[in-house]
């Protein structure tokens, strides 16, 4: 029963991965908004967004650890 | 942990047919015999991680062996990898972070390899095992840390000082930079690990459906389709890791801003 109680905490940490997909879409989104209005400024910026992406991601990849360890350690 | 776990339920789903278990094509198994996996045991990790040493060195100094002025297909592969990563230590990083280059170029090429041999059908991809990238990981901070305190003594320890925040405020933030400081090999290495591991997993789980009839032909655009962004997915996790080791690498360097 414990295990089963795990399982489903494992499945609402993933939410977490889901809502992270929206920090990085607003990321992405945003950079290439900005690219557009000003397209000679992005090609120096391409560094910047992929580390605030990753920035972003980190918070999702927390929540998926969370669902690894309930689904193995616990 | 991971590795024992994915080997119980492997053994447990039963090999053959088209009947498998995602998550089989990460087993750690050894190469010769079927004993235990011990420290020194020559494993499928082991054969992928020389292929991938063999491969960068046929690309960098075979490749590169003959100095042609102007660059054959192979040699000009060479050229842009390596000129690719120092562009992005020199603008990250800084001119001054030149030396800590190769060490860069070495993860890179590391990364790189082991991701796309990791793309050819059998093959064992190494970076989707945590104990790979966690050791990769803990490297770049060990590093990290080891050289700010070397080259900055006690003034690396005012990364986690901000004196541009409100003084009320410092010792909040303090906190804070502290823990995302020691989270960074956590979220290093799971991000690689992870989008490896969850990407070939999906290519794997499409797979499984294309044992029954009905939706084998979906099956099989989605399987090509996921192998696309899994190229894709391939590199921009190598250039994902290898810029963030020049971003920590910056925070050694000059840990005042």
């Amino acid at each position: 029963m414990e295990g089963q109680i795990a399982h489903i905490g494992a499945g609402l940490a993933g939410l977490g991965c889901g809502l992270s997909a929206l920090g990085v879409g607003n990321v992405a989104g945003n950079f290439l908004a900005g690219a557009l209005r000003n397209p000679s400024a992005a090609a120096s910026q391409t560094a910047t967004l992929f580390i605030g992406i990753a920035f972003a991601e980190a918070l999702g990849i927390f929540s998926f650890l969370v669902a690894l360890l309930l689904m193995f350690a616990v | 942990m991971a590795t024992e776990t994915h080997g119980a339920e492997g053994a447990a789903h039963g090999e053959g047919g088209l009947v498998f278990h995602p998550m089989d094509q990460f087993i750690v198994k050894p190469l010769f015999g079927d004993g235990p996996v011990g420290l020194f045991t020559v494993t499928n990790v082991t054969l992928w991680m020389v292929i991938a040493v063999i491969c960068i060195a046929a690309l960098m100094v075979w490749g590169t062996s003959r100095r042609a002025i102007v660059p054959g297909r192979i040699q000009s592969v060479a050229e842009l990898a390596y000129g690719f990563v120092y562009k992005m230590v020199e603008d990250v990083t800084g001119k001054d972070a030149v030396g800590y280059f190769p060490y860069i170029m070495t993860l890179f090429m590391f990364i790189v390899f082991s991701n796309f041999l990791g793309l050819i059908p059998m093959a064992f991809t190494l970076t989707s095992h945590f104990a790979v990238t966690v050791v990769l990981a803990l490297a770049v901070f060990l590093t990290v840390t080891i050289l700010g305190f070397v080259l900055n003594g006690t003034k690396f320890l005012g990364l986690f000082w901000p004196t541009s925040a409100p003084v009320f405020l410092r010792p909040v933030l303090a906190i804070i930079e502290l823990i995302s400081y020691f989270v960074r090999p956590v979220s290093h290495s799971i991000r690689l690990a992870g989008n490896l591991m969850a990407g070939h997993a999906v290519i794997k789980v499409f797979a499984g459906f294309a044992a029954l009839a009905a939706v084998s032909p979906l099956s099989i655009l989605a399987i090509t389709a996921m192998y696309g962004l899994e190229v894709l997915v391939a590199f921009i996790q190598a250039y994902v890791f290898t810029i963030l080791t020049c971003v920590y690498l910056k925070d050694a360097l000059h840990p005042s801003h």
